[in-house]
């Protein structure tokens, strides 16, 4: 086995610090050293987004990311999205329009669906849709999910 | 007394009949007498079969009554997905 | 005990509302666990090692290089899966399947396992195995495997349901055949007749969470699995059952489930995962790659039917026929069968005749995919039907609702029907706002029917009242798309009390009796009915609580609102007990207070949706885009209308994707050349519009609530609402699935099958 890796960096505003072997990926590092198993592997190419983080606020997919290029750098993954217990205005409306139903897509799409607000707080139907065809979802046909982001870029351009 | 209808792939099992007059009041026992009459039916049932009466399907029930002058029809066992 | 499953028209005080989920918190915030975001102390990687080959004898495995690997635990091939199942053929082809014996029957095929400490030595593990391949000539067509010469995928294999009775060997496993009168002689009567033919492809179901799961058996023979799956009692029986082990040792623990569709009612590599733990002596979780589950799942059948279908000119059928050929993989299945039920289940018809034909082919081992076979039957069947409208001149809608089946039609497939909903879907679709929707250059718009079965099966629940008063409702029905929501529903209408009060959990195999598969539309509809058995069961014993503090009859109690109350007149003086009062009681009355059901829930009745799109083919790409689109469909009841129209959305989704985009591409190797979702392209969020969706609710009378199962029809139609609207948009009529920019192409430039003008 190669030489372990030794990286530090910043989860959900967290310090931490792991050993990864070279081949592992962020996601790897996630679910399987950290115990953080929101981000999901639907694929492990890029393809489907399930494993969607930020990476010094960029969305990427931790699949493709190697666990030691994140040394030094800010990681934010679902389990970072609420704070204090209270949840993000995006975790709100998905509860509450139904946009989930298996569920395992949700992580990926929430963590997307900030990315998406954070830079653009009033996105039309169409921007939304875009911005999101990174995640795939096999079991809601992404109507309620289209309408869970509208209603919570709505509640956060109230409350800003 | 019921007359039983059989789906196609059960016919040759009866000597061709399309369908068969059988007493019983549960699906279990009309199942029980026609194996009794057409033992290779058996493997057939094995592999898994419903009943149809009155247009509603079972697929379990063995207990299932068949009230008097039910259209009762046999058909194979269906999985959903 | 014997339950009255019948109807009771009633109005509901919570049921039909829109609460939030129970689970919706743990998925939001990524707390809740799937399959793989379990682990064990001490547990191994478990890794499977797939034939590269379309068909080949296997000479040799040898092992021994692997197993001296250090830090590998276990090999397996199948000789550490002994034969138990006592010539039971389709128990062997189960665990043939999970591990192969002797042969290689498709690409991806398991042909042994490892157990080690990481992934790394695991993959190592793999490498160091020599497999021993002799290939042998494939056949991965379902029309190229039924000519004479093609390679034989199954030799004991002889075709069913021929006569006299096949002496060689076949890939045709069985031929069925239903329908009813003469249809020669209806054709005859016909003023127009149509006879074509379609292919469709084979598609996966596509569920985002791959297999996963962790297995640990122990030297006693006890196990535990966690798994995700759409049914773990299920899992449990065939599990036990292949290994050889007693059903009561094995606890088989659902996780929550990432999408199943049909394709997690079925073992794949659990029986390897616990193989692997009984050999390592240690916990084994297995998860599958994305590769994998293309490659070695359960997908559905690819197809080849023949349709003809005559008409008068005033526009009733006399005559409908079709020959359906499906291939089941490397294994004899009914799918084809199936197809050839479900066909022209949605028409009233004098004549009709539907072949089926079920095929081997060197693919993988088919399974259910959401309402399995109909679909592509419906392809072909709604296709031709629009064309025999179009030839007669009348509204494609019109034309199905002067042929629809209705109470007392003789179905397709034998029986005749009770009160059904085709009839109120076609004419809610005839009304809808959508019909009146403008169309442009390039667009059309096309619509179709679809049909299913919904089924009940065993089910088994606990209701059991803490002593504050709130609810554990224990269910054994996988929760696929927010049943535990309806369930709890159900059981605060029943109880009387708020719908926050109730906690639904799926329990484990060992906290309760068998409960079936979440398959057939059945989760709501049969853990509902037991739900309401169960509530009904603990009102009973409530009842006898309060009489028992009152020291007064327990036939002068009745209850109402969520509280017991005494009637006549001379317990006037008694004031009502709440539930939470009963309960602070229940240490000092009896004990603790529940309920409790098993039923066989049958009477489930089927099932009927029209969809309506619109769609803009681009004729210079044919690429086709989807506009608008309608579902309508019978729900009987909506517990949770949100759900029911989640399941709407999504199953229209699927076959929007199969319709236009979705298939297995195989080489001429006989390989699967697109296992990824890159190449195997599933709809995204920007390929689709809102979905609209119309709940119907005609009380099925076979359900206390008039509940029907809604999970698996809207599958059916969309194949056929798109040709019809793509062949509207572009005037070409499409007989190949999926409707691909090239195929679309082709056919413009080729004028295919033109069928008219748009």
């Amino acid at each position: 086995m190669a030489q372990g890796i030794h990286v530090s960096m910043t989860i959900n505003g967290d310090s931490v610090e792991y050993v990864c072997q070279p081949r592992e990926t962020l996601l790897d590092v996630l679910r399987d050293r950290l115990g953080l198993t929101g981000a999901k592997e639907g694929c492990g190419t890029g393809d489907c987004g399930a494993c969607s983080v930020t990476l010094d606020g960029r969305l990427v997919c931790s699949c493709l990311v190697l666990g030691a290029e994140a040394e030094g750098k800010s990681v934010t993954t679902v389990e970072g999205l609420s704070t204090n217990g209270t949840l993000h205005p995006l975790q709100q409306k998905f509860i509450e329009h139904a946009a989930l139903q298996c569920g395992v897509c949700t992580p990926g799409f929430l963590v997307s669906a900030k990315a998406l607000l954070d830079r653009n707080p009033d996105p039309s139907e169409v921007e939304i849709r875009y911005a999101l065809a990174g995640n795939l979802c096999r079991c809601t046909g992404y109507d309620k999910i289209v309408r869970a982001v509208d209603a919570a870029a709505k509640e956060l351009r109230r409350k800003a | 007394m019921i007359e039983v209808q059989l789906s196609a792939s059960l016919r040759e099992f009866a000597g061709g009949a399309a369908s068969v007059a059988v007493e019983a009041t549960t699906v279990r026992e009309l199942l029980r007498k026609l194996v009794e009459r057409y033992p290779r039916m058996q493997k057939r049932f094995d592999e898994g079969i419903a009943v149809s009466i009155n247009g509603e399907i079972f697929r379990d029930d063995r207990a299932q009554r068949i009230p008097e002058g039910a259209e009762v029809y046999l058909l194979p066992r269906i999985p959903g997905g | 005990m014997n339950h009255d499953q019948s109807f009771t028209n009633q109005e509901f005080k919570i049921v039909g509302t829109r609460p939030p989920r129970p689970d919706g918190v743990d998925k939001v915030t990524g707390r809740a666990r799937y399959g793989a975001d379990v682990s064990a102390p001490g547990q191994l990687v478990g890794l499977i090692l797939r034939s590269p080959h379309a068909h080949a004898k296997i000479k040799k495995i040898d092992t021994s290089k692997a197993e001296k690997l250090p830090g590998v635990k276990a090999v397996i091939t199948s000789a550490d899966l002994p034969d138990l199942t006592k010539g039971d053929r389709s128990q062997l082809d189960i665990l043939e399947n999970c591990m192969a014996r002797g042969r290689a029957l498709y690409d991806g095929h398991a042909v042994a396992a490892v157990a080690a400490v990481d992934a790394e030595t695991a993959r190592k593990a793999l490498k160091l195995i020599k497999v021993d391949y002799q290939v042998l000539p494939h056949v991965t067509d379902v029309d190229e495997a039924m000519k004479p010469g093609a390679p034989i995928v199954q030799p004991h294999v002889r075709t069913v349901g021929v006569n006299p009775a096949p002496t060689k060997a076949s890939n045709v496993s069985q031929r069925t055949e239903f329908g009813h009168g003469d249809v020669e002689a209806g054709f005859k009567r016909a003023d127009v007749i149509v006879e074509r033919s379609y292919k469709t492809e084979q598609t996966h179901q596509g569920y985002i969470e791959p297999h996963a799961c962790l297995a640990s058996v122990g030297p006693d023979g006890q196990g535990e699995l966690w798994v995700t799956t759409q049914g773990h009692f299920t899992f449990r029986n065939v599990c036990a059952s292949l290994l050889g082990m007693d059903v009561a040792k094995l606890k088989v623990t659902s996780s929550e489930i990432g999408g199943g569709f049909g394709g997690k009612t079925h073992v794949w590599m659990e029986p390897v995962a616990l193989a692997l733990s009984r050999k390592a002596n240690r916990p084994v979780k297995v998860v599958m790659t994305r590769e994998e589950v293309f490659r070695a799942t359960g997908p559905t059948c690819s197809t080849s039917i023949d349709v003809k279908i005559g008409a008068t000119k005033d526009g009733r059928i006399t005559a409908a026929r079709a020959e359906l050929r499906y291939q089941d993989g490397a294994f004899p299945s009914i799918w084809g069968m199936l197809g050839a039920m479900t066909s022209f289940a949605c028409y009233d018809l004098e004549n009709v005749k539907a072949i089926g034909y079920d095929v081997l082919v060197n693919r993988p081992k088919v399974a259910a995919y959401r309402a399995p076979s109909a679909p592509m039957a419906a392809f072909a069947v709604e296709s031709t039907i629009d064309q025999v409208a179009v030839q007669i001149g009348m509204d494609p809608v019109d034309f199905r609702i002067k042929n629809a089946a209705k109470e007392g039609t003789r179905a397709s497939y034998g029986p005749t029907y009770g009160p059904i909903g085709i009839g109120p879907t076609l004419l809610a679709a005839k009304n809808h706002p959508h019909m009146k929707a403008p169309l442009h250059k390039n667009q059309g718009r096309g619509m179709a029917c679809g049909f299913w079965f919904n089924f009940g099966g065993q089910t088994c629940t606990d209701l059991n009242i803490g002593v504050d008063g709130t609810v554990s409702l224990t269910v054994g029905t996988v929760d696929v798309g927010g049943s535990r929501a309806s369930l709890s529903l159900i059981a605060a209408e029943e109880l009387g009390i708020p719908y926050e009060k109730v906690k639904c959990t799926v329990a484990d195999t060992a906290s309760l009796g068998h409960n079936d598969t979440t398959e057939g539309s059945r989760g709501t509809f049969s853990s509902g009915m037991a739900t309401i058995y169960a509530a009904r069961d603990a009102i009973r014993v409530l009842k006898e609580r309060a009489a028992k503090q009152w020291e007064i009859d327990v036939a002068d109690v009745t209850w109402r609102n969520g509280r017991a109350v005494a009637l006549k007149a001379e317990h006037g003086n008694l004031s009502e007990l709440t539930l939470e009062e009963l309960a602070a009681a229940s240490p000092r009355t009896g004990g603790p207070i529940a309920g409790h059901n098993e039923v066989v829930a049958d009477g489930a009745g089927v099932s009927f949706a029209t969809h309506i799109c619109d769609v803009e083919v681009d004729p210079e790409t044919g690429y086709t885009k989807v506009i608008r689109y309608t579902v309508i469909q019978d729900a009987g009841k909506a517990i949770h209308p949100d759900y029911v129209e989640g399941q709407f959305q999504g199953a229209a989704a699927q076959g929007i994707g199969w319709a236009l985009n979705e298939e297995y591409v195989y080489g001429k190797d006989g390989r699967l050349q697109n296992p990824g979702f890159l190449d195997y392209r599933i709809p995204v969020c920007s390929d689709l519009p809102f979905i609209d969706t119309q709940i119907l609710e005609i009380p099925n009378p076979g359900h206390p609530y008039g509940v029907r199962g809604v999970g698996e029809t809207s599958i059916v139609p969309p194949l056929a609402a798109i040709a019809n609207a793509v062949s509207n948009a572009a005037g070409v009529r499409l007989t190949h699935i999926p409707m691909s920019p090239p195929r679309i192409l082709n056919a413009i430039k080729n004028g295919n099958g033109k069928s008219h003008a748009a």
